[in-house]
């Protein structure tokens, strides 16, 4: 059996109680694989570790046990080979968006000259419409265009994978939607792999062809996986005409809604292993 | 809107100092006869000499007017220990607090690096930083003159070690403050930290830096004048009191207007210069 491209094993974490309390396991037994050129989305309520998970696949927390295995090699620390969208675009303030690019494309090949930057900059700039603003700063920019070059920043060190969190979080459902379009044909252009977290189960399925569903927090597991039985490439427009669209929607929602909360309270299947969650293919029942 | 609002703040400003001349005026008006009775010591209005009791009162604004035109038309005469143009003697307060000032940022900001991001040094570091800031900085003078033994540079080392506490603390305080969000995004672009230092950390924190500069230069500033009056020799506040000494109130007044006025200045560069690294987020 070949191994999938992003391999996460035996992932848990522990924090420390705060001022002599019990420490509390956040997540235990997590596993799962993202296969090249797969956009997986993690569902689940707050406080399950969602975040925690996403920065451990970034190098920038370290779990209490377990591994990341990346094309075969142990994540360890922060590298160029993840680009990370952050919630909050953390753009630097007081560079302008060519520049902001343009520290990432620097970092990933210091030897290339000025002109090279800014050109590979201005691609990925280009590429989420924001050419017009190559020379603004942050602070004259609407939230969603701020957001945009937060992708684009990710994009322009070309990284092996991706890592999102709740990118479209903080912005309005309009501004959401086109941005969300966006990311469907730059994910189709470059083949990108992505590891997305999301509270919107639309947006889920609009995006992610798997869907992990988190139980709830403490000890929280990866309850299932969820094939997306959508057929690519899916749009906002027409996504929910497909038969099984309610399906697997309703799927999320039950899950979301009620299931979560009996997991965590131990209602799971007989034969539920962590080491293989159930894989889950919502379909519609045939008339 | 704007305009007529500047304009009549002018006006304002402008009645209000010649409000403020008008009283100077009147209350300096030569008393005819009363003069001589102004001194309750006839004894000592006689060592004064009678004629002198005129002009041992407050100048008049003329007469400090005069003094004005006198001094700025020939700034940097020098005539010996006791009689050096305003020019020179600002010049010598302002090479004072520049050189300290200076010496101070060399020591504060990177010091204030290291508090404002290691915990552990912020903790080491707290108990000496709130014991010695709330010396006055004269208070060190005598130590600064016996150990350096030179009245010059001991005014240099008070001007020192009074800037370097807001320069100190707003560096870490700004340092310590940084978006972990900015710091994330450096790490995972793989920057080494020399490098974030420099381009994430300083430019984020360039603000707060700044304005504790702007403190700690005002501060100085204050702090200067006191110096020059206790070691002496040159610089404005020597310039100050030995006038006091010569009872020639009308230097005293120009110079403390003068002092005003060059503290304004180095205000306003601050000012000018925190533009060019202030952001909006």
């Amino acid at each position: 059996m070949t191994q999938p491209f992003l391999k996460v094993e035996g992932l848990k974490k522990i924090f420390p109680g705060l001022g002599g309390a019990a420490p509390v396991t956040v997540f235990d037994h997590i596993h799962f694989g993202i296969e090249k050129g797969d956009f997986a989305c993690i569902i689940g309520h707050s406080g399950c570790g969602k975040s925690t998970i996403l920065n451990v696949l970034a190098g920038l927390d370290e779990a209490s046990d377990g591994v990341v295995l990346m094309d075969g090699r142990e994540v360890a620390g922060p590298s160029l080979d993840r680009g990370v969208v952050f919630q909050s675009h953390a753009l630097m303030p007081w560079l302008t968006v060519s520049e902001n690019v343009g520290f990432a494309v620097k970092s990933r090949w210091p030897e290339w000259s000025r002109e090279q930057v800014r050109e590979h900059a201005r691609k990925y700039i280009e590429m989420v419409g924001l050419g017009h603003a190559m020379d603004k700063k942050p602070h004259q920019l609407s939230g969603g265009m701020k957001q945009r070059v937060g992708i684009a920043r990710a994009f322009s060190i070309e990284p092996k994978m991706l890592l999102m969190d709740e990118p479209f979080g903080a912005l309005d459902a309009l501004t959401r939607g086109v941005i969300q379009d966006e990311l469907v044909k730059i994910c189709a252009a470059t083949q990108q792999t992505v590891f997305m977290i999301t509270h919107d189960v639309d947006e889920a399925i609009l995006l992610a062809d798997k869907i992990l569903l988190m139980s709830n927090g403490p000890q929280a597991k990866i309850a299932e996986i969820v094939e997306n039985t959508l057929p690519r490439p899916r749009s906002r427009v027409e996504m929910h005409h497909n038969p099984n669209f309610y399906a697997l929607r309703n799927h999320l929602v039950d899950f979301l809604v009620s299931r979560s909360k009996k997991i965590a309270e131990g209602e799971l299947p007989k034969d539920y292993s962590p080491e293989h969650p159930p894989i889950i293919r919502p379909m519609a029942k045939a008339a | 809107m704007a305009r007529s609002l500047t304009l009549r703040a002018w006006i304002v400003s402008t009645a209000l100092l010649l409000v403020f001349i008008g009283i100077w005026q009147i209350g300096t008006l030569p008393k005819t006869g009363s003069g001589a009775t102004a001194y309750a010591d006839p004894e000592y209005a006689a060592l004064m000499g009678g004629a002198s009791t005129q002009s041992a009162g407050l100048p008049t604004p003329a007469a400090v007017g005069q003094t004005f035109v006198q001094m700025l038309s020939n700034p940097f005469y020098d005539n010996g220990p006791n009689d050096k143009g305003i020019g020179i003697q600002l010049g010598w307060s302002l090479a004072r607090v520049l050189a300290g000032f200076f010496l101070a940022a060399l020591v504060a900001v990177p010091l204030g690096f290291v508090i404002g991001m290691s915990p552990l040094m912020y903790k080491a570091l707290n108990p000496y930083i709130q014991l010695l800031k709330p010396i006055s900085p004269l208070a060190w003078m005598p130590l600064a003159l016996y150990t350096i033994k030179d009245a010059g540079t001991s005014s240099i080392f008070v001007i020192f070690i009074c800037s370097i506490w807001p320069m100190m603390i707003n560096t870490a305080h700004g340092v310590a403050s940084v978006k972990k969000d900015w710091l994330n995004v450096a790490r995972t672009l793989e920057v080494n930290p020399l490098k974030t230092a420099f381009l994430v950390i300083l430019p984020a924190a360039a603000p707060t830096i700044l304005t504790g500069m702007r403190i700690s230069m005002g501060i100085a500033w204050l702090v200067i004048v006191a110096a020059e009056m206790l070691v002496g020799g040159t610089g404005i506040g020597y310039f100050v009191w030995n006038e006091w000494n010569n009872l020639n109130l009308s230097n005293v007044i120009f110079a403390i207007l003068m002092i005003g006025a060059v503290g304004m200045l180095l205000d306003m560069i601050f000012g000018w210069l925190t533009r060019f690294v202030t952001y909006q987020e």
